[in-house]
């Protein structure tokens, strides 16, 4: 009974999310209130019944309820509760749920939060995130219902992937979808504003806010996925430009371009049709990676899911929105205008090459990620593109990037008079080629070219990211939230750019087979390898590893890496042992018994990539500093004060 | 023309030369680091250029999974039920390498025939079979529905 109450309480949703639409966009045309007032009931309407839609998916999850399909495909009875609430977004007809749930989440957010905004933008605003909903809904009833029944029901589940049987899932998908779908809020801005036809740069600046919360979000949930895949998957990297991955870097790489711009389009009203262009592209984006993962397009560790009825489903909701997003753009393009000019050394020129370049580095992800399905699809042959290609085609634009960053930071609006900065652009740079020198030369063996250059952009970013806020402390200045959020990320980009530097070119690695008492040499450290014992675990049995690793003759750490067997699937999974600390990694994964007593094992030592965790949290902290800034509402509320006196002209705030 | 007009135009140069440059250098590394598929039989054909780096990809074949005892050599067979090779790798293999299941394998052809793996794949769940093998295997195939169930 209970999941045919949770598949009507979807259809209710869908009914609310074309009130939601129909009234949201029509209202505002014929100028009338009281249209526009049912839209937030329609918003809180569809919120309710999606959260009781998935409460009982969760419930039926909780309670093993085995005569729903979804459930029994994958959870078990042996499945500890932990996991069979994550498995609720194990597979691909839950996470279209919680898709359907974290935008209903970010709409409610919206409403909640618009009642500062001119009441015709607004109800334009939640039509478009109405329509966005009413797609999914719809998708999610077609073709993927969670609740469609299994007879006659299982005895017992057939359990979830074990690969997915971890902590970081159960927080990895609600993450990243928080990120995806909070980009569907910038492209809903974008949108109400080509309706309404006032492109102006006030709708950039109530957009502000809600991008960079998204691209918090999006950050963090990409760097969960990637420490998952670290961990779990037992790969010993920490990005392996899988399509998936990529799927989530594109819309990310789009966003991050999205939010300097709108920073130009809000403080000087410059780059205005460009900025409409990321929004919608950052959100295609965004919807292009869920076909991906979900058409079973991709051939990919992440893609479970392979029906083509879907993805035709998908394909055609996409070319909906980019196509109708592009045709509005289109129409209203003429209305763009851009008086103000810049000069090469201001912030809004630095701007334009951040932009510029993480645009190409998209391109080339983009190239990569879809050249193997493209000459598949055209009868090419089926060829691969890894590492060998992303790699040197990725820094092509990245070091530039941030090379050019550590300048621009000084960079003043408008002028830009460099001169004045000089000091400090040179000291820093000076201060932090001589500490990557040190450090390349004395904490690690110099290693590759491109390391001394890694370690001096990140300080040299790390440097300049503090000047701004110590000066301005020093000189009592106030110091807004939205100038600490952005010295905090470009902090935390630095140490990402130090730790994906000296991980990528100072790591040591080796496979090798050792019997119970041998030992190798890696680097400082000794690995000994203990012997193995049996491990009886919940729903796995199998064996765990002891290995010893010794520095200087001092024990450093045990590591019990596991190797087990899931009764269910018949799977074996790999559970890598790692040895962290602050500076390094020491990774154990095992292979298998090759005979004579002696078993294969992965070990490596991975140092400083802690930093590649540190630096997402800390990029993620400083999003969400900058997208709580007050100065927001109150220029929100400032401007709905001026618009209604009649004067639409808008000074920076 | 005046100095604003010129400074944007050498700024519109800058960026066209720019994204022209990294276009052609991020085409070369693509042209030079894409590796292609090739199933057994089109190797046995001979139709791989010596030392070329490309991806091996088929079905396990039974039985011919083995290694010198107490190290890590590994030996297995990759089939596509045409013709087979002979694998030959060092390292740890994946958890869903198994026997009779699909695998990928990135390497270069000896001149011997062996093919020498420095990476394999086998990423899926154990009923997997590369979409190229799937392909191969004529429609009706039994051999395709053991192999492979959509999930």
């Amino acid at each position: 009974m209970l999941p045919e109450l949770g598949q009507f309480a979807m259809i209710l949703a869908l009914l609310l999310a074309m009130a939601q639409a129909a009234f949201g966009l029509v209202g505002p045309r014929f100028a009338n209130s009281r249209y526009m007032g049912v839209v937030p009931f329609a918003v809180a309407g569809q919120f309710v019944f999606t959260c009781l839609a998935l409460g009982i998916l969760v419930a039926a999850f909780v309670n093993f309820d085995f005569s729903v399909r979804y459930v029994a495909e994958n959870s078990n009875t042996a499945l500890p509760l932990f996991y069979r609430i994550a498995a609720v977004w194990g597979a691909h007809e839950g996470s279209l749920l919680l898709w359907i749930f974290v935008l209903s989440l970010w709409t409610l957010a919206v409403t909640l939060r618009s009642r500062g905004l001119p009441p015709s933008f607004a109800a334009r605003v939640l039509g478009v995130l109405g329509l966005l909903s009413m797609g999914f809904l719809l998708f999610t009833l077609a073709t993927s219902n969670p609740f469609a029944r299994l007879a006659p029901a299982l005895p017992d589940g057939r359990d979830l992937n074990p690969v997915l049987q971890d902590f970081a899932l159960a927080i990895h998908p609600p993450m990243l979808y928080t990120g995806y779908v909070g980009l569907s809020v910038a492209f809903a801005f974008a949108c109400a504003a080509m309706i309404e036809g006032k492109l102006d740069q006030t709708w950039a600046r109530w957009t502000r806010p809600w991008t960079t919360l998204a691209w918090a979000f999006l950050t963090a949930g990409i760097a969960l996925g990637s420490w998952w895949a670290y961990y779990e998957l037992g790969w010993g990297g920490f990005w392996f430009w899988d399509p998936v991955e990529n799927a989530s870097f594109m819309p990310w790489l789009v966003a991050t371009a999205l939010i300097h711009s709108l920073a130009v389009t809000d403080k000087r009203g410059l780059f205005k049709s460009w900025t409409l262009l990321l929004a919608i592209s950052g959100f295609s984006l965004s919807l292009l990676g869920t076909f991906l993962v979900r058409s079973g397009v991709l051939v990919s560790v992440h893609s479970f899911a392979a029906d083509p009825a879907r993805g035709v489903f998908i394909l055609v909701f996409l070319i909906a929105v980019i196509g109708g997003a592009l045709v509005l753009y289109a129409w209203r393009a003429p209305l763009l205008k851009s008086q103000a000019g810049f000069e090469l050394t201001s912030r809004e020129s630095f701007l334009l090459f951040n932009n510029i370049l993480l645009i190409i580095a998209a391109a080339v992800v983009f190239g990569g990620t879809m050249a193997p399905m493209l000459s598949d699809a055209l009868g090419l042959g089926a060829l691969s593109v890894g590492p060998q290609y992303f790699n040197p085609s990725f820094m092509l634009p990245i070091l530039p990037l941030l090379g050019l960053l550590s300048v621009g930071m000084h960079a003043g609006w408008k002028r830009g008079n460099l001169s004045r900065s000089r000091r400090a652009i040179l000291g820093t740079l000076a201060l932090a080629m001589a500490l990557a020198l040190a450090i390349t030369f004395g904490a690690y063996d110099y290693e590759a070219v491109l390391m001394p250059v890694g370690v001096a952009l990140a300080l040299w970013i790390a440097l300049s990211a503090l000047v701004d806020p110590v000066d301005r402390l020093r000189r009592r200045l106030s110091l807004s939230a939205g100038v600490v959020g952005m010295s905090v990320a470009h902090f935390g980009l630095a140490m990402l750019v130090l730790g994906i530097t000296v991980v990528s070119s100072a790591t040591t690695e080796r496979d090798i087979a050792l019997t119970p008492g041998q030992s190798v040499a890696l680097g400082k450290y000794v690995f000994r390898f203990e012997g193995i014992k049996s491990l009886e675990g919940p729903n796995y049995g199998g064996v765990q590893g002891k290995v010893t690793v010794l520095h200087e003759g001092e024990a450093a750490h045990v590591l019990l890496p596991e190797k087990r067997n899931y009764w269910v699937q018949q799977s074996t999974m790999t559970e890598a042992a790692i040895g962290a600390r602050w500076d390094r990694d020491l990774f154990v994964a095992m292979g298998e018994d090759v005979g004579k007593g002696a078993w294969s094992l992965r070990l490596q030592v991975r140092p400083m990539i802690q930093f590649v965790w540190l630096g997402a949290i800390i990029m993620m902290l400083g999003g969400i500093t900058a997208g709580v800034d007050r100065r927001y509402r109150l220029a929100q509320e400032a401007l709905v004060r001026k618009t209604d006196a009649g004067t639409p002209s808008v000074s920076a705030a | 023309m005046t100095p604003t007009r010129r400074r944007r135009l050498l700024l519109v140069l800058g960026i066209v030369a720019g994204v022209g440059i990294a276009g052609a250098l991020a085409l070369k590394a693509f042209r030079d680091n894409v590796t292609f598929f090739f199933d057994p039989s089109r190797v046995v054909a001979g139709e791989v250029k010596p030392g070329q780096r490309f991806r091996l990809g088929g079905m396990v074949v039974v039985g011919s999974k083995q290694n010198t005892p107490g190290t890590q050599d590994w030996r297995f067979a990759v089939t596509d039920f045409n013709s087979t090779v002979q694998v030959h790798y060092s390292g740890v293999l994946p958890d869903l390498f198994k026997e009779n299941a699909g695998v990928v394998t990135h390497g270069r052809l000896q001149p011997d025939g062996v093919f020498l793996a420095d990476e394999v794949l086998a990423k899926h769940d154990e009923k997997y079979m590369p979409p190229e093998v799937k392909r191969s295997l004529k429609p009706g195939d039994s051999r395709a529905d053991v192999g492979y169930v959509v999930k």
